[in-house]
């Protein structure tokens, strides 16, 4: 309270203290005769050298800026993809900068330069055909090179990956990611929302859990027969509001199950095994040194984009899309210790795209290991596959199954 | 081709009528007074928008700190004990942006000059529709306080008055997904910052939106039919023209916006599917299904590319103009001005998926838009190299409108050269959503015209109020603003390049893997912090100046500046119709300064040629 009080009192008396040196400063104008329109050469030669000394100040605030801190703080590229942006980022920095320290030069130069002097007047040039045909070609031979060679990087980065790239699928929602590996056949499983349940949060699709989430959604907690007692119940009178929500809620549990059904009736159960094996991991990501991945990306609820800084890629994951995006991780994280020498360092993925307040702490570590590591990791990690994570019990066969709780 | 309103003119004058209080102040459809309308609704937004970034501003460089100053202005509703909510922090960022995009630099900038100009400019007595004229600013007063008052929005209620009915009640606070407002994030009003703040959001641009059409639609029918004898499209101001396209951009562009809104609007309250396919919030299952969230990115930068040049064009106009009159030299290359400002007019229609590149889209139409973009740089250029020419060989007066004018082709080079890093797919992937990208648009798009916008106000304030402006404080006001510009969005830069995420309450993640990274951030971001504090500071002059010098600034002379348009040959006193006898008569191009062989260093447009005087352009 007080501090509010000291921030009022503080305005007030700035308030008051303009207001008395404005009125100074317009009696001092009066005595001097000449109107605000009017400037005085002395007035005009401060604001002339005062831009020559900004022109430094912008100079050397970029110039110290880049020494103190270089034009990566993420470190060397980490993945071959990035490599090639970065020396593409580079050459592009240093056409850019040229043009930035050429322009602002001539801008502010010529500003101090040409500032009024008595007796000489300006000189009437109004064009210059040949200097205007100069200063547009030149641009546009430095933009088609920049396109071309833009373009081409481009290309290099999102064309296909080849067969032996190792898929992993990144999974975002409010506010985590999750991996999901495709297993020893190298193939991801389908996956439909509709079957996410608490056993099965990324819906892959295999008969058995589709037949859980149709038992769910019948006799789960919350499920259309729960609502249905609900509504029959003569001991609970509900409000016209409470009625309607449950109505709707029954209706669109309906819908889900006619779709569920449908899927059912339509699914080929050889599929089954590809998504049986897939291996799903949280909190850190494990990349192997040298191998190409190719990484898809799905969201639960809303856009989320994985942005991983140190390998120079990112991709939006969209709800109801499929996206991808390709790299080859190149140095182990124990390597890149050593490179940015600091041994602590970690890469990491992000989510780069606004989803809600905690958006800040969406992320997902990522280690990148050799090869010997890494298939000890993938050892270890393949005994607990998808089909091994699903337990008998836990896959609901009667109603009022208690892991069906999550369906409300 | 003015000889009609030419007649209709002069009745007005003949039958010259006490005006009430509300017709001549309130709902005035006079052109002056509605352009003052503009530019008084445009400096409050614009200050409120600045506030709302020193407070999240504060937040980003003294994380977790409890502040006096965050507690005074936010409550402990929105910062307990002084530290900032973090969902706010959200609110904050979304509504500056809003704010500034929309309010400030398309409202505040298009609205008030075009208002004001292009009657004068082209020597017409008023608007071709005073009425739709005046709507178009009630439309945006309306708007404006819409979304100012979507920042009370606090458990069902504003200001203590309930919101009526379940209509989106849900959720405290405005909105808070960010200026683009995105969906799903936007569209599922169960999230925090997608409730009652949402709806409003969506209700004050689609108002916001009408109101520019209309005003849009006026000023191209003016400019086409309403320029005065001799005033031929190629004699017009450089001003004028950017006005001129910036309007055609605006009536083609911003009913796709409309649209985009609407069908969000849909998807909220009418439970329809447009942007919402397979989506899971928390365990409840949605039915929308074959929904597009990208069809929304696609119809919101169809507009939202054209904006930055709705925001720019006018802004580059009114320097060329200024920078014109006080290097007392002929603007360089008109006919090439003029020619790159209807190329980027063109362009800008076709390079809205560059903001789309890492959203999955088809890598190969990815390649066209690199293209297209990357184009723009050439027009540019042009006017880069053709201003710089103007100060060449000149006879500089630096006025406070001058020395704006300059920065502001500073920071179009600073801010566009970066632009080509962002235009080249391959490269943006990698830095997208980043600081950079905040420092990019903040320099290039919010700087310039935000100088331009400054630069208007000190060249224009004896014609908006009859009163001079103080120079003095103005070059105060002006030094303080450039250096606190450039120490807030050079460091930035690096920031981003850093891999910061914008949007980022903190950067607390950092520690957890990159601790040098995370003291680099936190260190720029303090240096950030004070120089848009001090930059905020110097605002606070401005204010001052503008407000005293409105009532008590000493009276303006006719032609202050000694230019050559026609606003500067009306009276002083603001009368209705803009002159008092005949409308002028152009015989020149508005660049004659520093004219061999003429007396004095300008002449203005309606003095006709003399005996074996060449026209110039």
């Amino acid at each position: 309270m007080e501090s509010r009080l000291l921030i009022i009192v503080i305005i007030v008396i700035g308030a008051i203290a303009v207001a008395q040196l404005t009125r100074l400063y317009e009696l001092a104008a009066k005595m001097r005769k000449h109107g605000e329109h009017d400037i005085q050469d002395r007035d005009n030669y401060l604001n002339a050298r005062l831009m020559l000394v900004f022109n430094i100040f912008q100079f050397g605030g970029l110039i110290w800026l880049m020494l103190k801190y270089g034009w990566t703080g993420r470190g060397p590229a980490a993945s071959i993809e990035g490599q090639s942006t970065d020396w593409l980022l580079n050459l592009n920095f240093a056409i850019i900068l040229a043009v930035f320290f050429l322009t602002n030069f001539l801008l502010f130069f010529f500003a101090y330069r040409y500032v009024r002097k008595p007796g000489i007047k300006a000189t009437f040039i109004s064009h210059n055909n040949r200097l205007e045909l100069i200063w547009t070609s030149i641009p546009a031979v430095v933009l088609a090179v920049i396109i071309i060679l833009g373009l081409q990087t481009w290309n290099e980065i999102t064309s296909a990956s080849k067969n032996d790239a190792l898929k992993v699928e990144l999974y975002a929602q409010r506010f985590n990611w999750t991996a999901r590996y495709a297993g020893s056949d190298n193939v991801l499983g389908k996956t439909d929302f509709k079957l996410i349940l608490a056993n099965n949060e990324l819906g892959l699709i295999t008969s058995s859990t589709i037949d859980s989430s149709i038992q769910a959604m019948r006799f789960g907690a919350g499920g259309i027969m729960d609502l249905q007692k609900m509504l029959n119940n003569r001991d609970t009178v509900f409000t016209d509001s409470t009625l309607s929500v449950i109505r709707t809620n029954l209706g669109r549990k309906e819908r889900l199950l006619r779709l569920l059904n449908q899927m059912k009736a339509t699914h080929n159960a050889q599929t089954d095994k590809s998504a049986w094996n897939d291996i799903i991991q949280k909190d850190t990501l494990y990349l192997c040194k040298n191998k190409p991945y190719e990484f898809t990306f799905r969201s639960k609820d809303v856009i989320h984009s994985a942005y991983f800084p140190h390998f120079r890629q990112q991709m939006n994951a969209v709800p109801g899309y499929g996206t991808r995006l390709k790299f080859t991780p190149i140095y182990t994280t124990a390597e890149m210790r050593k490179l940015k020498n600091l041994p602590t360092f970690h890469y990491i993925l992000f989510c780069n795209k606004i989803c809600g307040g905690a958006h800040y702490g969406m992320r997902m570590m990522v280690v990148v290991l050799d090869e010997k590591e890494y298939n000890a990791w993938m050892r270890m990690k393949a005994k607990k596959d998808f089909k091994a994570s699903i337990t008998p019990a836990a896959a609901p066969e009667a109603p009022k199954d208690s892991t069906a709780t999550q369906m409300i | 081709m003015a000889s009609t309103h030419d007649a209709h003119g002069h009745a007005d004058h003949d039958h010259h009528h006490e005006e009430s209080f509300v017709s001549k102040y309130i709902f005035s459809q006079d052109h002056k007074m509605i352009g003052k309308q503009f530019l008084m609704t445009a400096v409050f937004m614009g200050f409120v928008a600045m506030m709302l970034s020193i407070l999240f501003r504060i937040q980003l460089a003294w994380p977790g700190e409890k502040s006096d100053f965050l507690s005074f202005f936010l409550g402990n509703q929105w910062a307990p004990e002084g530290i900032l909510n973090q969902d706010m922090y959200l609110g904050l960022v979304t509504i500056h942006g809003t704010i500034m995009v929309f309010f400030v630099l398309t409202g505040g900038l298009s609205g008030t000059f075009s208002n004001l100009l292009i009657p004068l400019q082209l020597g017409a007595r008023d608007m071709a529709s005073g009425f739709l004229n005046m709507l178009s600013y009630w439309f945006f007063f309306v708007s404006s306080l819409i979304m100012f008052l979507s920042l009370f929005v606090f458990n069902g209620s504003i200001f203590g008055l309930d919101i009526p009915g379940d209509w989106g009640t849900t959720g405290n606070g405005p909105a808070m997904a960010g200026w683009t407002v995105y969906p799903p994030l936007s569209a599922l009003s169960q999230l925090e910052g997608s409730g009652f703040g949402m709806t409003l959001w969506l209700i004050s641009m689609a108002i916001f939106i009408a109101g520019s059409l209309l005003g849009s639609l006026n000023y191209i029918v003016t400019v086409l039919n309403l320029r005065t004898a001799g005033m031929s499209m190629l004699r017009m101001p450089l001003t004028i023209w950017a006005f001129f396209v910036t309007a055609i951009l605006g009536v083609l562009s911003f009913p796709v916006l409309l649209s985009a809104a609407l069908l969000l609007i849909m998807d909220r309250l009418a439970g329809t599917s447009f942007y919402l396919s397979d989506i899971m919030v928390g365990s409840e299952m949605l039915t929308n299904h074959g929904g597009s969230p990208l069809l929304y990115q696609h119809l919101f930068w169809f507009l939202g590319h054209p904006e930055v040049y709705i925001v720019l064009l006018p802004a580059l106009g009114l320097s060329s103009e200024i920078i014109a009159t006080n290097a007392r030299k002929p603007i360089f290359g008109y006919k090439a001005m003029v020619g790159s400002i209807l190329a980027i007019g063109f362009l800008s229609f076709i390079v809205w998926g560059h903001h789309m590149f890492i959203t999955g889209m088809n890598p190969f139409l990815g390649s066209v838009f690199v293209f297209t973009t990357l184009l723009i740089a050439i027009p540019s250029a042009v006017k880069v190299f053709n201003y710089i020419t103007t100060l060449w060989k000149g006879s500089i007066v630096f006025t406070p409108a001058m020395l704006f004018a300059i920065a502001l082709v500073s920071t179009f080079i600073t801010g566009g050269v970066t632009g080509i890093i962002l235009a080249d797919s391959a490269l943006d992937i990698a830095i997208h959503d980043t600081y950079f990208v905040v420092a990019h648009f903040h320099i290039v798009m919010g700087m310039s015209a935000v100088f331009g916008l400054f630069a208007g106000v000190y060249h224009w304030f004896p014609k908006l109020y009859g009163k001079m402006l103080n120079t003095r404080m103005g070059y105060v006001h002006f030094w303080i603003t450039l250096v606190g510009a450039y120490g807030v969005f050079f460091p930035m830069h690096f920031v981003g390049l850093a891999g910061a995420p914008r949007r980022y309450y903190n950067f607390t993640t950092y520690k957890e893997f990159d601790t040098d990274a995370y003291e680099m951030i936190l260190d720029l971001n303090v240096i950030i912090t004070i120089f848009a504090i001090i930059a905020a500071l110097g605002q606070v002059i401005f204010l001052y100046n503008f407000f005293y010098s409105i009532f008590r600034g000493p009276k303006a002379p006719q032609n202050p500046w000694r230019s050559n348009t026609l606003e500067w040959t009306t009276p002083v006193e603001h009368m209705h119709g803009n002159w008092p006898g005949a409308l002028p008569v152009v015989h020149r191009w508005p660049y004659d300064y520093s004219k061999p062989g003429a007396a004095e260093d300008f002449i203005p447009q309606n003095v006709p040629l003399g005996p074996d005087e060449e026209e110039s352009h």
